[in-house]
């Protein structure tokens, strides 16, 4: 029996639940995850990631030395490099003044414009604050954004257009208190376990009606009471003719309406096409369901609506979101225990990183970088000179992806992030990336992004770095270094202030953005300074237990459901919406929709549980087809087949199964070496510039065996 | 919900209608010992070792399942709790390997229980099952308290991936049909790992880090064949 040297608590790096985790060390080893039982968030459970899957940090492909490519890169011939001997090994003085010379380099022969960084939700919001204001402060650009792009992005526009707010408005416990809740466009029991867990322990024990709206048959239709199940990409037709149904019956609640909307009788007009039988005609849904959902939800005393990547991943994905809010401000349920609208983040910290400003059309606090005043703003909290910030918008991820050419961006520094995985059409981005200039990446492993880099800064891991993490529910948490780094890796905030502090100098700056910071606390202190939301949160405050933001002073005791009298806007507000269809349909060349997503024991982009033994519970891709289309196609269970679209081809194996329905297939998106991306469509939602991951037109042919791709060890080095 | 006062070793305490001597005793900071019970899981009375005598009651009953009575008067301790107590645990020592389980260890000593009290007891021995890649379960331990299979089912996972099996001393804990972890609906949450109180189930690589395997060895320890998931529903 092994007697631990030290437990350490901290918060789980996988998704945005946010689970409380002990590890338990000897030898500088963890041999163990628990949990507290009295933990708020997760009560002593946790998934096969939280539990299992660290492991990852010991992996021997982990690169712990700073690097240098060999070959020098140039535009249009850069290459992957995962092997050793592709890169040099250096020190932390060579390649840290190697980065800041190529950036400054850049910077003052293109301008501004030429700069861009992908901050990371996987990394802490102190990490996050510390590198948006490198690229703000020091080149003068906004062209900054992370993986939220990728996921919520429509659901933060509609969210800020109707309520001007982008969080979840309650608390994911408080599931237990909804009479009805309706879960769409999310696999809850795989991408969000824990919160799965108050779900079916809301239906089971308290008595709750669950309504499943999803194309997939997710294993949360094992407890629901209704399961509409929605041809993928219209949600709008569905959700808005429930809205008709709760109009036309006068299930809504009219006292709400007078006192917190505004738009209420044009939105009447505007739904009026949207009976069930037309929604039936375009969703699949029998119209009966959809009635019978509108008048579940909204004749509950206490109902919420929680929604995943399946609503705003689509070019419509704001008008996706839009349809849901309506259904909210339609009857009330929402700013009341039990009620909400709840998107449910999936990064560990993807809400941190955007309200720690990781974004290319705010600083930090959802502060607009073209409103003059908090231009000013920033500029006296970082020492700059009045006019010095840029006022103008910056890139979004996948417009920094186009926008890579002569005269467009010539310089990528990326934070953890992985878009030659994660970016639809990965084709698209490959070519692109190749046309960079210069390229440096900060990671544990050399993934596919990384082996573009030009330079590599091995970074200390979650369990190796103190910091804190803010999660789905807005708590913020703090994160402990239990580990000394491995090797000679450093915390991503160290890397950024060193790095920082030799660009200044590089520039001939004659004031200091400060970079200073003796440890992440005083950097959460500064952002609380000018984030209002934040102003309270301070690490002695959430030693114990963290606090759910906005936390206005160091009294205010945080804030567990949000609107409980007004939106920050005033009036949450109707739009007109219209249905508009997947850019692409599918047709006799293409004629399944593709939709992408995640499993249970993976993450993302593969590089943490691709170099962990979560690989060996789900070693391979695997592509999900309905039993009855294999049986059309004459494909068997395991077979391989080949899956194209107008913009790739992958080989995999197919697994029959009932978890999708006809007419539509499932990839996972974690796999390299069958990259559902190379298949999606670069589509993108005119108002979030949120991409269609969701929907794309595939065909499946059965292909020889001897096509399938093996099985790729990932960072090589 | 209406307060109901009871008396607990001659100390009176009020307490709300529906509370658990257990817990009634607990307000009082009087210790009853639990094994099987667990506050995260739903109490099933299974151990017995937290018997207290009620006046008036002819059996001893479980403080963990017990509602508290108006007038009720109990005493945690005395000669028949204990010797009840220490005879539960002579029968446990007899017959499980208790030696990663140091709450028992301490009833054993508090209640001065003769180790070798049933020398010809049939031991629980099973085989070490390693079938998956992120815990083993190692049954000549288990004590049959039931929290995995409860946190399994309805008290947290709602999995049931995991039973009882078997009748009498041959009860066990197990899969339909004896099946590998990965062929069952098992989804590795490790919550069964979580709650056992005697290291039957028990992380992967702190079995190995046990045995004196190096951290490089753990690493390269692998599973002979990676595993297919689940097919569901």
């Amino acid at each position: 029996m092994i007697a631990a040297d030290r437990v350490v608590s901290t918060t789980c790096p996988y998704c945005g639940v946010g689970c409380n985790l002990e590890l338990h060390i000897k030898d500088d080893y963890i041999y163990k995850v628990t949990s507290p039982f009295d933990g708020v968030v997760n009560h002593g459970n946790l998934c096969v990631k939280g539990r299992f899957g660290y492991d990852f940090i010991y992996n021997k492909d982990r690169v712990t030395t700073p690097l240098i490519r060999k070959e020098a890169q140039a535009p249009g011939t850069r290459s992957q490099a995962f092997d050793h001997d592709q890169w040099r090994e250096v020190s932390w003085d060579e390649a840290l003044d190697y980065t800041a010379s190529r950036l400054v380099e850049i910077y003052q022969r293109d301008g501004a414009d030429a700069m861009a960084v992908y901050c990371c939700a996987k990394a802490t919001n102190e990490d996050n604050y510390l590198l948006q204001k490198l690229f703000r402060a020091l080149f003068r650009t906004n062209n900054i954004d992370h993986c939220t792009r990728l996921c919520h992005a429509g659901s933060v526009v509609a969210l800020q257009m109707a309520l001007g707010t982008s969080a979840m408005s309650n608390t994911a416990a408080e599931v237990i208190h909804s009479d009805v809740f309706l879960v769409t466009g999310s696999n809850t029991a795989e991408t969000h376990p824990i919160i799965a867990l108050q779900m079916k322990a809301a239906v089971e024990k308290h008595g709750a009606k669950l309504i499943v709206v999803d194309p997939r048959r997710v294993e949360m239709v094992n407890w629901a009471a209704l399961w509409l199940p929605e041809k993928p990409g219209t949600d709008v037709p569905l959700f808005s003719a429930m809205a008709h149904v709760i109009v036309k019956e006068r299930l809504y609640n009219r006292d709400f309406i007078d006192r917190r909307t505004e738009g209420f009788d044009d939105f009447c007009k505007s739904i009026e096409p949207f009976t069930p039988e037309y929604a039936e005609a375009i969703s699949g849904v029998e119209r009966n369901l959809i009635v019978q959902a509108a008048r579940m939800y909204a004749t509950a005393k206490n109902a919420a609506i929680y929604w995943a990547l399946g609503i705003p991943e689509h070019s419509h994905g704001t008008d996706n979101a839009m349809s849901l809010i309506h259904l909210a401000l339609l009857t009330g349920h929402i700013g009341r225990q039990g009620t909400g609208l709840n998107p449910l983040r999936g990064q560990n910290n993807v809400q941190g990183a955007s309200d720690s400003g990781a974004m290319p059309w705010h600083y930090p606090g959802y502060q607009r970088v073209d409103d003059e005043a908090s231009g000013r703003k920033f500029e006296q909290a970082w020492n700059i000179e009045p006019g010095g910030l840029n006022r103008r918008l910056g890139l979004t991820t996948t417009e920094i992806m186009s926008a890579i050419a002569p005269g467009g961006v010539r310089a990528l520094h990326i934070m953890g992030e992985n878009p030659m995985m994660s970016e639809p059409n990965l084709n698209h981005t490959r070519h692109m990336m190749e046309q960079l200039e210069f390229l440096s990446v900060q990671d544990l492993f050399i993934n596919e992004t990384g082996a573009y880099a030009d330079v590599f800064l091995p970074v200390a891991s979650w369990a190796e770095k103190e910091g804190t993490f803010t999660n789905t529910d807005r708590r913020v948490q703090r994160v402990r270094k239990a580990l000394e780094p491995r090797g000679q890796a450093r915390a991503d905030w160290q890397i950024i202030c060193d790095l920082a502090e030799r660009i200044e100098k590089k520039l001939g700056r004659s004031r200091s953005a400060f970079w200073a910071y003796q440890s992440p606390d005083e950097v959460l202190e500064e952002m609380g300074r000018i984030v209002p939301e934040y102003a309270g949160v301070k690490y002695r405050r959430i030693e114990k237990q963290g606090i759910q933001t906005p936390v206005w002073d160091d009294n205010h005791p945080g804030t567990p459901f949000l609107f409980p009298e007004t939106f920050p806007r005033g009036r949450g507000k109707f739009y007109d919406l219209e249905y508009i269809p997947s850019v692409e349909m599918p047709d006799e060349e293409y004629p399944f929709i593709l939709t992408t997503g995640r499993l249970l024991e993976h993450w993302h982009g593969g590089t943490l549980t691709r170099h962990s033994k979560l690989d060996d519970l789900y070693p391979q891709a695997r592509i999900e087809i309905n039993p009855a289309d294999g049986a059309r196609l004459k494909i068997e269970d395991g077979q391989t087949v080949r899956v194209s679209s107008r913009r790739g081809t992958v080989v995999l194996r197919a697994w029959l199964t009932q978890r999708t329905t006809v007419g539509v297939v499932f990839i996972p998106m974690h796999f390299a070496e069958a990259a559902a991306n190379l298949l999606t469509i670069d589509a993108l939602d005119p108002l979030a510039k949120i991409p269609e991951y969701k929907a794309c037109a595939v065909s499946v042919v059965s292909a020889g065996k001897e096509e399938l791709p093996p099985s790729i060890t990932r960072g090589r080095y | 919900m209406a307060d109901i006062t009871l008396n607990i070793d001659g100390v009176a305490v009020i307490v709300p209608a529906g509370t658990t001597i257990l817990k009634a005793a607990e307000k009082l900071g009087r210790t009853v010992p639990t094994i099987c019970y667990h506050d995260h899981c739903t109490a099933n009375g299974l151990c017995r070792i937290c018997v207290v005598e009620v006046e008036g009651v002819k059996p001893l009953l479980p403080a963990c399942l017990s509602r508290v009575s108006e007038g009720m008067k109990v005493s945690t301790a005395g000669t028949r709790v204990e010797r009840s107590r220490r005879t539960i645990l002579e029968m446990l020592v007899s017959a499980v390997d208790l030696s990663e389980a140091p709450e028992i260890q301490n009833f054993l000593n508090q209640y001065h229980a003769d180790r070798m009290r049933f020398p010809d007891a049939d031991r629980r021995d099973a085989q070490v099952l390693d079938d998956n890649p992120m815990y083993i379960r190692d049954y000549a331990k288990c004590i049959l308290c039931w929290r995995c299979v409860q946190v399994c089912a309805d008290d947290a996972q709602f999995t049931y991936a995991i039973n009882f099996k078997g009748r009498g001393f041959d009860t066990g804990i197990g899969t339909f049909f004896d099946k590998p972890m990965p062929e069952t609906t098992c989804v590795f949450c490790g919550q069964c790992v979580g709650v056992c109180p005697t290291g039957a189930l028990k992380p992967k690589r702190e079995a190995l880090l046990e045995q004196g395997i190096s951290l490089e060895g753990i690493l390269q320890a692998t599973m002979g064949g990676k595993k297919r998931r689940r097919n569901t529903p």
